[in-house]
């Protein structure tokens, strides 16, 4: 169902605007050319079939020939995808280290420094934009330090910046969520049952709290993969990161139609997947969901 | 007679009266002050609100006056936020940027919330168009809301019109979804059905008993919205797809300070913090504005 919406909308990328014709050939273009043009591209059919001409095509990978690199649109996303994979991991590595101890030790030691550094930053990461912090840490630590590359994708050193621009509100996010809902399972019942029998308190947070507070965690998870995605875009256009985001971007400004379908396509059904992982993941973390 | 005027007493007892809850939102709402953060929050907001309708009539610089002469200069008396690499004056430009992105954000929510509101009531109300539009912000909600604006920019263009527009289809879904849920119980609810015993239409129902009751939790939507609005509306100006770049905005004058990080970083700072206190101050009033209509509510 939703593979069929976002069929329809990838296809409508095109032809929202009316007549494609116009988007695609230089202004000069005299009305012959043009209705030439309109015939071999197929725009003179109906919509219907054109449509379905393109599900054709989808399930062959094929979204056409990008107008500018001149191949096919889908390898010239599939090429972009591996940068993109890089700092999407981590970014999520600097998610998880940033919020998990944050978030853990806020719950824990309620009304401490921590509590506070974790409220602040849940605000304050909130509340950035990612590419006002990005150009400020170029300034700080590539331009005036000159710790770190400005730009580009050399080594693990360029990766630094953009992971933390790119994790940084989704860090912000969970740590928030972590603390609010270890903080209320930490008040639950059999939390007092197990320190009453004994148990450490170490054990306790991880074994008893962890497990029972992470399933909200790992919804927000699922959702933030997308904004991940989403926010990769600006990150890479900051940073001319050779990923799917700057390319996005690239295709979207030079009018290079196939390229923008087949990279919101397959950026769409990545985090399709993604999701469907998460939800399976739920039942092994906890056995009282089981799917049918 | 006698069995008339119980029902009736009940639909008094039952309903929430529209007036009663009015003031009680508003005894709340006065107590603003004793929360440090949320009182400070709405003088943010409110000096940047006046700040932004006074900005063309400032003895400052217009935001387009350019002067080569004055490039780059750092801040100073004359131009307390510096000049950018056009000589044009920060301040004047981060103030008009704001003008953009206030409008921008309120028009995109306001649509939005109508949009999304109505859609919302119809879904909750008449089973028939309740699956085509919950089917609908399935597809939207299974997409990351920024793709789906580039998508929409790459069809129709960049333009401060598009951009409302492209903001207020990614936001709608959040209304539809919420006043969809309340519209279900409400409309359960006994002063419903007193209402449709009294011989109410069903659309008398849905926008004269039902839509007042579920104003709170649009506005609290609306203002958390407003925020992640401005951020995308910069970080779309930004990737050049939102306001075009010969109108200061935000996100505009960012992606210039880029280029000139090298020399200069006023011309980044100050657009970028003014972002940030907003977004920061919107967040801080919205959550307490939640807690505070919450607490009427129960």
């Amino acid at each position: 169902m939703s593979l069929a919406g976002i069929t329809v909308m990838v296809f409508m990328i095109l032809h929202l605007s009316g007549d494609p014709t116009s988007l695609m050939l230089p202004l000069e273009a005299t009305p012959e050319d043009v209705e030439r043009f309109r015939h071999i591209m197929g725009f003179d059919r109906p919509l219907i079939s054109q449509y379905l001409d393109f599900l054709r095509g989808i399930v062959a990978g094929d979204f056409g020939e990008s107008f500018r690199y001149r191949s096919p649109a889908m390898s010239v996303v599939l090429e972009r995808v591996p940068a993109t994979a890089i700092l999407t991991g981590g970014a999520l590595l600097v998610t998880l280290l940033v919020a998990i101890p944050l978030g853990v030790l806020a719950a824990v030691k309620k009304d401490s420094v921590w509590d506070r550094v974790a409220t602040v930053l849940a605000l304050v990461g909130q509340a950035v934009p990612g590419f006002f912090l990005a150009i400020m840490m170029i300034y700080v630590f590539a331009v005036r330090l000159s710790l770190v590359p400005t730009y580009g994708f050399s080594g693990w050193r360029s990766l630094i910046l953009p992971s933390i621009t790119l994790g940084l509100y989704s860090a912000a996010a969970l740590t928030r969520l972590l603390r609010a809902n270890l903080s209320e399972v930490l008040r639950q019942d059999y939390i007092r049952t197990a320190t009453a029998k004994g148990v450490t308190r170490r054990i306790m947070v991880i074994r008893h709290g962890m497990r029972n507070a992470f399933l909200p965690v790992l919804t927000l998870l699922g959702i933030q993969v997308g904004v991940l995605l989403g926010g990769s875009v600006i990150t890479e256009t900051v940073f001319a990161w050779p990923g799917l985001g700057r390319l996005m971007i690239q295709a979207v400004l030079n009018r290079d139609y196939p390229v923008v379908q087949a990279a919101v396509f397959f950026t769409a059904i990545v985090f399709l997947v993604i999701n469907f992982l998460i939800d399976l993941l739920y039942s092994v973390l906890d056995p009282r969901i089981r799917y049918q | 007679m006698v069995d008339n005027i119980v029902e009736h007493s009940v639909i008094v007892v039952d309903a929430p009266p529209r007036r009663r809850a009015g003031n009680g939102r508003l005894r709340h709402l006065t107590k603003v002050w004793r929360n440090k953060p949320a009182f400070l929050s709405m003088v943010v907001l409110v000096v940047v609100g006046l700040l932004s309708v006074v900005a063309p009539v400032l003895p400052i610089p217009g935001p387009n006056t350019r002067d080569l002469r004055v490039r780059l200069l750092p801040p100073s008396m004359e131009h307390p936020f510096g000049t950018d690499h056009q000589g044009r004056d920060v301040l004047s430009r981060t103030l008009h940027g704001g003008r953009i992105s206030i409008t921008v954000s309120l028009v995109a929510v306001l649509l939005a919330a109508v949009v999304g509101g109505v859609l919302g009531l119809l879904s909750g109300f008449f089973t028939s168009v309740d699956n085509l539009i919950m089917r609908l912000t399935d597809v939207q909600l299974s997409f990351p809301s920024i793709m789906l604006a580039i998508a929409i920019v790459a069809a129709i263009g960049p333009s401060i019109v598009n951009l409302v527009i492209v903001l207020a289809v990614s936001g709608w879904v959040d209304y539809a979804r919420v006043v969809r849920a309340e519209v279900l119980s409400l409309r359960e609810r006994d002063f419903s059905e007193a209402a449709r015993a009294l011989g109410c239409s069903e659309a008398r129902i849905a926008f004269r008993h039902i839509l007042p009751n579920v104003t709170t939790s649009i506005v609290i939507l609306a203002t958390l919205q407003a925020a992640r609005f401005m951020l995308q509306e910069a970080g779309l100006s930004f990737l050049g797809l939102g306001v075009p770049p010969d109108v200061a905005s935000w996100g505009g004058m960012l992606s210039e300070a880029q280029q000139q990080i090298f020399i200069a970083w006023w011309p980044a700072l100050f657009p970028g913090l003014a972002i940030s206190i907003i977004v920061l101050s919107i967040n801080i009033f919205g959550d307490w504005l939640g807690e505070a209509l919450d607490s009427r509510a129960n």
